[in-house]
């Protein structure tokens, strides 16, 4: 027992350090003077100073931010219909299908999504006339089928978890099924549909393949600019931006964890 | 008559909100699936779009297998699909290894320990994944940190070739789906009690055998879960082997989308996603299947 207990515990400090010994290390590096991104050259921000000033990085963060409250806030409102038709709803016609397509965009290569959209798009172009450009409202569509059944998945399991019995108690108070999703169960899976949107507007924020594809001319996403950059190498810049949203993540993740221990203690 | 109204405005809105997701999905998901299929089938012209329509002008009908039999003849998509799937398995494996101690250890930790070490194992899921790959390429680099560190206490000589290399891809393929294992690992093994294992050593069993009759078929469920959830999605990878891998090294992700962007070969970068997908099919049902047993077992 002692000797098994000793092995998970360094697995789980070799872990760890795996996971995090790498960001820490572009968090140092960020502040490195030096234009040769792995010689150390003395403490600086410089290139703080020069991400601000790079419109090309400010463009594509402006677009990436607004394609991904609009995709996160249409994800929650589909993948939330979507979680209570599965959990709530008993047997409908097709709920296999349903069921399938629900869960089958978290598994897709990326490659598989992003190239069937993008040809849907030339072919709608064809027959409708719309989409005339790609850029914002595609990948805002994209991102929002992927993300989707994250949300879905999410307040299903959350439906899962819960007692039916409030609501089945609110139903023979006389409440109209209808009243009850708002007042009882909208409320009771909110915080399931805050966690959605978050994890929607981050994986939004963090898709390149599927954007690339169905991106047209002209419409960068951040991690598309970070791409053609990071192509070509190690980068100082690149270095001061992914510091800026490790901290920024982190401190957001860590802000949340504790108000939710907050709100439930153990 | 106030009641039956609102009765039916009650199943008009089940009704709406079961449609609203299902028209969703059945355009932006299934239909984009028979149109890949669709031009799959054709023969790429140099046009706008630059493939021949199913139904030609003289209305018959276009359909050809020439880019599967042309993927099944070129011993070179052979190759890289099965590479892909290889690197995939490899990658699982050693998610695997590191992954379910690191679950275990976290089930097994005191409460208030445990929610800490759940965040810091979701949260660089939360950072960019791009950035996540890139923060190696600093490290991996001749002029990386590791090399750097290794040439200083004069272990070696010489910077190793650690950049562009399967050894990369394998690390960079690892560091990002880790979580994926894990978080299914830790579900099943928090969900179990610790008292069985107890009970076997109690009974006489080493801890080995403990762990594979008790602990194992138990977590299997789990363990089941976050290896298709890191074997799919890794297969066709695009991110991790263009940016740690060599560029001989060809994976099937990276051949897909050079076939579209480099080649313009529409059809053909078609054909190869219906081939890809038809191997995917296998685990992505197992998925399924795994899941709603999981979930049966739950409720």
């Amino acid at each position: 027992m002692k000797r098994s207990s000793k092995f998970i515990l360094s697995t789980l400090v070799f872990g760890y350090a795996f996971l995090y010994v790498p960001l820490v290390l572009v968090v140092v590096y960020s502040f490195n003077s030096s234009r040769i991104a792995t010689v150390w050259g003395g403490f600086s921000t410089r290139w703080y100073g020069a991400l601000l000033g790079n419109d090309q990085v400010l463009d594509a963060a402006y677009l990436s931010l607004r394609i991904a409250v609009t995709s996160a806030t249409f994800a929650t409102i589909l993948g939330t219909m979507a979680g209570l038709a599965l959990a709530r709803f008993g047997r409908f016609r097709g709920r296999t299908l349903f069921a399938g397509m629900i869960t089958s965009p978290m598994v897709m290569p990326e490659v598989i999504t992003g190239l069937s959209l993008l040809l849907l798009f030339v072919s709608l172009q064809q027959l409708i006339g719309w989409p005339g450009q790609r850029g914002f409202s595609t990948i805002t569509i994209a991102h929002t089928t992927f993300s989707m059944a994250y949300v879905a998945v999410i307040v299903r399991s959350r439906l899962a978890a819960m007692d039916e019995s409030l609501e089945e108690a609110a139903m023979d108070l006389g409440g109209r099924p209808l009243r009850v999703v708002f007042d009882v169960t909208l409320p009771l899976i909110a915080p399931a549909m805050v966690a959605g949107w978050l994890l929607a507007f981050t994986l939004s924020l963090d898709d390149l393949v599927i954007a690339s594809f169905v991106s047209g001319p002209g419409s960068s996403t951040l991690p598309m600019y970070i791409f053609s950059k990071v192509k070509l190498g190690v980068s100082p810049d690149i270095n001061a931006l992914a510091t800026l949203i490790i901290l920024f993540v982190s401190l957001g993740v860590l802000v949340a964890w504790l108000a939710s221990r907050r709100a439930s203690p153990p | 008559m106030n009641g039956v109204h609102a009765h039916r405005r009650d199943l008009l809105w089940q009704q709406v909100a079961v449609a609203t997701p299902y028209l969703w999905l059945l355009l932006f998901f299934l239909v984009p699936f028979v149109i890949i299929l669709k031009i799959s089938l054709a023969d790429p012209v140099i046009a706008q779009p630059p493939f021949t329509p199913a139904v030609g002008e003289d209305g018959r009908l276009g359909v050809s297998l020439d880019n599967f039999t042309f993927l099944l003849s070129d011993k070179l998509y052979a190759v890289t699909y099965l590479r892909s799937v290889l690197i995939a398995a490899i990658a699982t494996i050693l998610c695997l290894a590191l992954g379910f101690p690191m679950a275990y250890g976290i089930a097994r930790a005191r409460e208030e320990v445990r929610s800490l070490l759940l965040l810091l194992i979701v949260l660089p899921f939360w950072i960019s994944f791009l950035l996540r790959v890139y923060a190696w390429m600093g490290l991996m680099n001749s002029h990386g940190v590791i090399n750097n560190l290794l040439l200083a206490i004069g272990v070696i000589d010489v910077p190793l070739k650690l950049m562009y290399t399967d050894f990369a891809v394998f690390i960079g393929l690892t560091y990002s789906y880790l979580p994926f294992m894990i978080l299914p690992l830790y579900a099943t093994l928090e969900r179990m009690d610790p008292d069985l294992i107890e009970a076997a050593q109690d009974l006489g069993a080493s801890p080995t055998r403990a762990f594979w009759d008790v602990t194992w078929p138990l977590a299997r469920p789990g363990v089941i879960a976050g290896c298709l959830l890191v074997f799919i999605p890794a297969i066709g990878e695009y991110v991790i082997p263009y940016l740690l891998g060599g560029p001989e090294a060809l994976l099937i992700g990276r051949v897909l989308f050079d076939e579209f962007f480099v080649n313009r070969d529409w059809p053909l970068a078609s054909a190869v996603a219906v081939v890809l997908l038809l191997l995917l099919v296998i685990p992505i049902v197992m998925l399924q299947r795994n899941q709603a047993k999981d979930e049966e077992g739950v409720t």
